[in-house]
């Protein structure tokens, strides 16, 4: 692992996150995150949710300004597509965690990123979610993630910090392992 | 250690709970060889004398090694001797056996990384049709009851029993998360004795960047056999042996695989392909280019294009569950407090926090030979240093 070049600059403060991590370290609890979003229906399949507060470093804390989502489905899907679909909100989060990830690892390999594309695709097969056909699945069957990197860095190295990425990336854990998914009724 | 205590003339005995070499008596599968040659077990004045220097010892060989060494050394060993407690005493540590107990000033741990096959908790899932068991209790396929094997963990144990298991006639499907690639020979030459002479095995502790994931690595996918095989994940799949991700649950009589092996495969190129740089670059360096192999890389881990996430114990595709996921120390005997809150031993190259406590043969202890049995000689030579000197060359073991 190299060390931060301050010749480098991708916009992560490496140091904060190791200073972070060392402290986490030393105060495990302080670790414990609640991630939180709030979805209201608005009119067919058009909902509009947002997020603000979250809890973490053992206590409430708050974005900046609250960010909003709204999310509905195309015409064809006789909807209003008053948003994006909420699968394309799920590629949009592994995206962009993913691609947090690379200017972090990028960073803290000493590596000058000049350009960072990523495009994603997630194939379903709607007789699923359609009900057709009980043998396949709703979500995704596979996801396809390309990247386009400009940097200072051999292929192998540009290959390796995309895999890093990866390995760190909470979304790509959530997509492709299992999760307990609880949901109550009041 | 022993060597090196009596060329101090320090008074010392080593308690073996069964006989020397105990755990490589009872703990190992019956195929098992071990993964450096034989010219690469050098102890401290001993070494290979035998007419095949780049084989793999087997098991009754390896015991048959070290019982030697210790004869060759007249290590003060008290045999049959468990130990069931270390705690602090007035003149230093007081240790209790089955049978009668010590009082010493100085204390090494050298019981072994390996103790306690460790199991991912989630196997507790598994329905009592299927049949579990770890590297442990296994010793070859006659065990396994017939029909197909998961075998969890690719590291040098997993791919080895998926490799007999496989050729038993059975079929195996191998959940693979995170592993260390390596060919058994590279330009004419073993790994091992790349990474003997080019230094990689010397790197020590306080050098490497992150000490702790250093020690956290998995095994090489190694195999020590008469055919100096590279065993990779290739070599499975082209033999039939089925890649799965890494297990990631089992629920309603269902085991499910992480979407991750694609990238788990890629990282361990890609972390291959920097060590054969590193043997290349070394190999320049010292002029080697003319008298081994030519410099090349080895073909990408192939997956397939949609590995499963998951298969039914109910389709009886699985019959037994082997869970080659790693081991992890017994410190259930130690009454000093040294652990860490994960339960490890807290210590800098194998001095412990604790005055007089000194930890050997774990992963990566002082350097990154630490665990292997050619490891020994270079580490116990510098603890028996700082042991020597926090002894001030006083007479260090009593029994009574």
């Amino acid at each position: 692992m190299a060390t931060a070049n301050t010749q480098v600059d991708n916009g992560v403060n490496v140091a904060a996150l190791l200073g972070a991590r060392e402290a986490l370290t030393a105060t495990p609890e302080g670790a414990q995150f609640k991630w939180r979003a709030t979805c209201k229906w608005v009119k067919g399949t058009h909902s509009h949710s947002s997020v603000t507060g979250f809890f973490g470093l053992g206590a409430e804390q708050k974005h900046r300004s609250e960010f909003t989502f709204d999310a509905d489905h195309p015409e064809i899907f006789a909807s209003e597509d008053k948003g994006a679909t909420p699968v394309e909100l799920v590629l949009v989060g592994l995206a962009s965690c993913l691609t947090a990830g690379v200017a972090a690892v990028a960073q803290h390999r000493g590596i000058q990123l000049r350009s960072v594309q990523a495009t994603i695709e997630g194939g379903m097969d709607i007789q699923g979610i359609l009900g057709i056909d009980s043998d396949v699945r709703n979500g995704f069957d596979g996801i396809k993630v390309k990247y386009n990197i400009d940097a200072d860095a051999a292929p192998d190295e540009i290959k390796a910090i995309v895999a890093q990425s990866q390995k760190r990336s909470a979304v790509y854990d959530i997509v492709a392992n299992p999760t307990n998914v609880t949901v109550e009724v009041n | 250690m022993s060597q090196c205590l009596t060329a101090r003339s320090i008074d010392h005995v080593l308690l073996e709970r069964g006989e020397v070499a105990n755990s490589w008596r009872t703990e190992r599968w019956d195929s098992l060889r071990l993964l450096t040659p034989n010219w690469q077990s050098r102890l401290p004045g001993f070494g290979y004398e035998g007419t095949d220097p780049d084989g793999f010892r087997t098991m009754p060989e390896t015991v048959d090694f070290i019982t030697r060494y210790a004869h060759a050394i007249a290590a003060p060993v008290e045999a049959q001797t468990t130990v069931t407690s270390v705690r602090a005493s007035t003149e230093g540590y007081s240790v209790a056996t089955d049978r009668g107990d010590w009082d010493c000033r100085a204390v090494v741990l050298a019981a072994g990384a390996c103790n306690i096959a460790v199991v991912p908790s989630l196997a507790s899932a598994v329905p009592s049709s299927i049949a579990t068991l770890t590297p442990k209790a296994y010793r070859n396929p006659d065990q396994l009851e017939p029909g197909g094997v998961l075998v969890v963990g690719a590291s040098a144990t997993g791919i080895q029993l998926a490799d007999e298991i496989h050729r038993s006639g059975r079929r195996v499907t191998l959940a693979v998360g995170e592993h260390v690639r390596a060919p058994r020979t590279y330009r004419g030459r073993d790994i091992q004795w790349w990474m003997d002479a080019a230094g990689v095995l010397d790197e020590r502790y306080d050098e490497v960047d992150d000490i702790v994931r250093a020690r956290n690595l998995p095994s090489l996918q190694l195999v020590g056999s008469l055919e100096r095989t590279t065993l990779d994940l290739n070599a499975l799949t082209g033999m039939g042996v089925r890649l799965v991700g890494r297990l990631a649950g089992i629920t309603d009589g269902k085991v499910q695989f992480s979407g991750s092996l694609r990238n788990q495969c890629a990282l361990a190129d890609l972390k291959l392909a920097r060590l054969l740089d590193t043997i290349d670059e070394w190999a320049t360096l010292n002029g080697l280019d003319g008298e081994v192999g030519p410099s090349h890389r080895f073909e990408p881990t192939s997956v397939e294009a949609s590995p499963p996430l998951g298969l039914d114990f109910a389709s009886g595709e699985i019959r037994t569950i082997l869970c080659a996921t790693g081991f992890r120390p017994d410190y259930s005997w130690l009454d000093i407090p040294i652990l860490d809150r994960k339960g490890q031993i807290r210590h800098d190259g194998g001095v412990v926090a604790l005055p007089g406590i000194y930890l050997m043969g774990m992963p990566f202890l002082r350097r990154r030979k630490s665990s292997l049995i050619d490891g020994a000689g270079d580490d116990a030579r510098d603890l028996s240093d700082h042991l020597a000197s926090f002894l001030g060359g006083r007479v260090s073991a009593t029994s009574r």
